[in-house]
């Protein structure tokens, strides 16, 4: 990885703009001497759309590092970004960084957009199509020296490897070269908020990751809050240290990714995070002593055993269960650690892609991913007679 | 109305077989009209462009509830009788007028039948022919363009000059050309206001009704055949020179 951010050559960069630059210097100090950069948002917001008025209700806090915008698309991120970037205006409440208030409605403050000094990548990029990439890169640096201002250009094209196409226009480079100039464009403000709307969601598996690494690797850097609005769950765990999860216009859940994404406790996080499978369960036994109980799915003669939660006999639960998950048999598996061994027959096999997707009618209809080489070698059939396998910790209980 | 031919005596006097092909040309057409009438579109597009900019922009950017009355106003030229527009042009530039009488005692005469005069009615009868691509090219830049320039600490003046201007240039192009091209060929609001003196006021479209009433077709059909060429050039150039303009015509 290559860590141009901590290169002497880039420490040299910041010196020389430090000599050159006052304004530029007393920058520098405020951001180093301010306490702690925390955004804290607490905002109300109404927004009249064609399907009613849509009500955001946000409160949270973020420290410095990635915090993730998990949710599904007109929950309101984009909304809260702009928010924070001053792009829209709450009803009410208060969005500041540090002791920075950027809003306050009881104050009366409402800064402008251009005195934020905040870094916004947007979904659709907005590169200026009439520059080249290091115009675009320089184009929110007017105020600094010449000199200056090639130089921080000349490091950021560097280390994020797009040097080469100076000269070019957005028009003329690639989807993930123009990602990184839109990155590069956000980051070489030195921005005290940065906000990433969905900035990767274009992009093939590997360039992704490249991308991320460096966004880590400047974080580490640059202690500030990042707020990154994604809904790939990938992205959510190669990223994030907190994870806001938006439904609605409201917070549902907020963790580490583990936290929120493995133990959902809300059946919306639930289908958020992919679970194909969410059933009504009833509770039948508890073993506090074996750390797990018993449910009987609704409707059905199948019994699942589940972690502990607290809950009464007989009451109502939901269970969630990832396809991916399920084993599948086709004769009846011995000698397996897994407790929940069920008999059901296949109803439909399905290829998306590179996965199988086996409906298997077991009392309840259970969905399965296979891969093709596992259909093949097991000669799957719809009509054929089949075993799930379900370890009792990839049973995920949440309340409705 | 009088209709001088003395300009052909002038020219008679050339001798030689060389000076026929110039004698041709200045005989042609009357070019201090024709002058005259490039003076005033040139003239009348540059105003425009400072004036219909910041009009353009508001009405691009404005949220305003009254916005529509704004453009009703800036587009009823193209839909009023020029005759109709003259005519209150002239009546706000009469001496009678708070406008006439303020530049009268200012200068001395009267706006009515000047240049001046003429430029004035002009810019309010050409006004929605560079203000509405202006505003249409505007309103097509992306949003969210201008919200980067924003968060990226540039001002809205800066942001405009910046990023809205470069991006808007084959609607700046067709707003100039058209206004340019209108004002060129404009009649009506010209005699109201204007008259028909010669080298002050007569334009070639009044040279050519001239021509007309004085039963002289021929004259008639060179300067309207010398208009129509160019015209016809002026907007291939622009047209050529700058294609992209087609995607903001027909403007909204």
């Amino acid at each position: 990885m290559s860590g141009l951010w901590s290169e002497p050559q880039s420490l040299g960069g910041v010196a020389v703009e430090i000599a050159q630059n006052s304004a530029a210097r007393a920058k520098v100090r405020q951001r180093i001497d301010s306490p702690v950069n925390v955004l804290t948002v607490e905002f109300r917001k109404s927004l009249v759309g064609p399907t009613g008025t849509f009500k955001l209700n946000i409160r949270f806090r973020a420290e410095s590092g990635i915090s993730i915008l998990f949710g599904p698309s007109g929950a309101g991120k984009t909304t809260l970004l702009d928010c924070v970037a001053g792009l829209n205006t709450p009803d009410s409440g208060t969005i500041k960084v540090g002791d920075h208030v950027f809003f306050n409605d009881a104050a009366g403050v409402n800064v402008s957009v251009q005195q934020r000094h905040i870094a916004y990548v947007f979904q659709d990029l907005a590169l200026f199509p009439h520059l080249s990439a290091s115009g675009n890169v320089a184009y929110g640096l007017g105020n600094l020296d010449r000199s200056v201002r090639q130089q921080r250009c000349e490091t950021i094209l560097e280390s994020l490897r797009i040097s080469h196409l100076r000269d070019r226009k957005p028009g003329e480079i690639s989807g993930g070269e123009r990602q990184r100039v839109a990155l590069a464009r956000a980051l070489v403000t030195e921005p005290c908020v940065l906000l990433l709307d969905e900035p990767l969601a274009a992009l093939d598996a590997p360039t992704k990751s490249k991308i991320i690494d460096d966004l880590r690797l400047w974080s580490q850097e640059h202690p500030v809050p990042i707020l990154y609005v994604t809904h790939s769950r990938e992205e959510v765990f190669a990223l994030g240290e907190q994870v806001l999860v938006l439904e609605d216009g409201r917070l549902i859940a907020q963790g580490t990714p583990h936290e929120v994404m493995t133990a959902p406790r809300q059946e919306s996080v639930a289908q958020l995070v992919g679970f194909e499978n969410i059933l009504d369960a009833n509770v039948i036994a508890v073993h506090p002593d074996r750390g797990t109980m018993t449910c009987r799915l609704s409707n059905s003669r199948v019994e699942l055993e589940t972690p502990l939660v607290r809950a009464e006999i007989g009451a109502l639960l939901r269970v969630g269960i990832r396809a991916g998950d399920i084993l599948l048999a086709t004769v009846r598996p011995q000698g397996l650690s897994a407790r929940n061994i069920i008999a059901g027959r296949v109803v439909s096999l399905e290829q998306h892609d590179v996965i199988v997707t086996a409906r298997v009618d077991c009392g309840v209809a259970m969905n399965v991913h296979l891969t093709l080489a596992a259909r093949d070698s097991l000669d799957l059939q719809p009509g054929g007679e089949v075993w799930l396998i379900v370890k009792t910790h990839s049973c995920h209980l949440m309340v409705n | 109305m009088t209709t001088e031919h003395s300009r052909h005596c002038v020219f008679q006097n050339g001798n030689g077989e060389r000076k026929t092909c110039l004698y041709w040309l200045r005989t042609l057409m009357d070019w201090q009209a024709f002058w005259l009438t490039i003076r005033l579109a040139l003239l009348v597009a540059l105003v425009l462009c400072v004036f219909g900019l910041p009009i353009a922009y508001w009405i691009a950017f404005s949220g305003k509830r009254w916005k529509f009355i704004v453009e009703a106003i800036v587009a009823l030229p193209i839909v009023l009788p020029p005759t109709v527009l003259g005519f209150y042009v002239l009546l706000a530039l009469g001496s009678r007028s708070f406008l006439g009488r303020s530049w009268r005692s200012l200068t001395g005469h009267t706006l009515a039948f000047t240049f001046t005069g003429l430029v004035i009615g002009s810019i309010i009868y050409s006004l929605p022919f560079a203000v509405q691509p202006f505003a249409t090219a505007f309103a097509l830049v992306d949003r969210r363009l201008i919200a980067a320039s924003k968060t990226l600490g540039v001002s809205d003046l800066g942001t405009f000059l910046r990023v809205v201007l470069p991006l808007s240039v084959p609607g700046l192009v067709t707003g100039i050309a058209l206004s340019f091209a209108h004002t060129m060929g404009e009649f009506g609001v010209v005699l109201m206001v204007g008259g028909n003196i010669p080298g002050v006021t007569r334009t070639v479209s009044i040279d050519i009704y001239d021509q007309v009433q004085a039963l002289n077709y021929a004259g008639a059909n060179q300067t309207a055949l010398v208009l129509l060429a160019f015209s016809f050039a002026a907007l291939c150039l622009v047209y050529g020179v700058n294609r992209k303009a087609w995607a903001v015509w027909p403007w909204r």
